[in-house]
């Protein structure tokens, strides 16, 4: 599983698979949370073990790096699996806030505040 | 009934190796920190110091990493960079999408998270420093550490101990504050 080019990206031969409209492994990062799509589609092709435990996983939104952890497996590799899911349509996955430093994000640091807060 | 995604914002705990950064993370977290491990290649690991990590860590990275739930749509997830040098290229992408960073500083090493205070700074990712007192004692006014550090006015020094729940909260709670202010300043202008 791990080729291990000189990089050591496992990811990015993979993104080149051409031409899709669905986001590609690039676009999970640590923190993009994923969701299993319910129901899940009648036609895709049955999914591996490893992909099973992953739609278990993320029956509630789960973060990619909590995926990786609890799957003892590197984020990279849990990346590639997610792909799969992602393309299969099987999964949603949700990009983080992107933060911007700007006045828009007032309202999402005082979101922030108040729940520290109260720790 | 689905459930909706939460939107995900991240803090980046950062300082040198054995500095409290996961005690930190574990002392506000959720759930018990959780570790992803990275594979690292021959590029990441031509470097001299490799004091004080066991052997078998050495060809992967280690993230440690907590999470808080803040209400239903928002959650918090502070991860813990790795402190060695030779790790850093991962550090790109661990700063994108960031809120900004602790510089957790161990005040019998202050140099060895003197590269993180250069990360963060050369990035412009906001960041507070605060100093974990071993065993939760300060010999030093954190003046003095300041100064040590040459760290520039605006940055805030803070004495903590990385046990103390409240304590690691009020951290955090200080780098909210300087980005509130910092993104009400540019509201005002």
């Amino acid at each position: 599983m791990t080729g291990g080019d000189a990089a050591g990206r496992l990811v990015r031969p993979f993104t080149l698979t051409g031409g899709r409209t669905r986001p590609s492994r690039a676009d999970f990062t640590l923190i993009t949370t994923v969701t299993a799509v319910e129901p899940q589609p009648a036609r895709a092709a049955r999914p591996q073990p490893e992909h099973l435990r992953i739609l278990r996983m993320c029956a509630q939104p789960v973060a990619v790096a909590e995926i990786a952890a609890r799957l003892d497996l590197p984020v990279s590799v849990v990346v590639i699996l997610l792909s799969d899911l992602l393309e299969a349509g099987r999964i949603t996955a949700r990009p983080p806030h992107l933060v911007s430093r700007a006045v828009d994000d007032l309202e999402l640091l005082q979101k922030v505040r108040d729940g520290l807060g109260r720790l | 009934m689905r459930p909706t995604a939460p939107d995900a914002v991240k803090i980046l705990v950062a300082g040198g190796f054995g500095v409290g950064k996961t005690t930190l993370v574990g002392s506000v977290s959720e759930i018990a920190p959780l570790r992803t491990e990275e594979p690292l290649t021959a590029a990441g690991l031509d470097v001299d110091d490799l004091a004080g990590i066991e052997e078998k860590r050495a060809t992967t990275v280690a993230l440690d990493f907590g999470r808080i739930s803040i209400g239903q749509d928002l959650v918090l997830y502070l991860f813990g960079t790795p402190g060695q040098q030779r790790f850093w290229f991962m550090w790109n992408d661990l700063a994108i999408g960031a809120l900004g960073a602790v510089v957790l500083v161990d005040v019998r090493r202050p140099e060895s998270s003197f590269a993180a205070i250069d990360f963060f700074e050369r990035r412009g990712i906001p960041f507070v420093v605060a100093v974990n007192g071993f065993h939760g004692r300060h010999p030093y006014p954190a003046a003095e550490i300041r100064e040590a550090l040459a760290l520039p006015e605006h940055v805030q020094v803070l004495l903590c101990d990385a046990r103390e729940r409240a304590s690691s909260r009020d951290v955090l709670l200080a780098l909210i504050d300087q980005l509130i202010e910092a993104a009400s300043g540019a509201a005002a202008s």
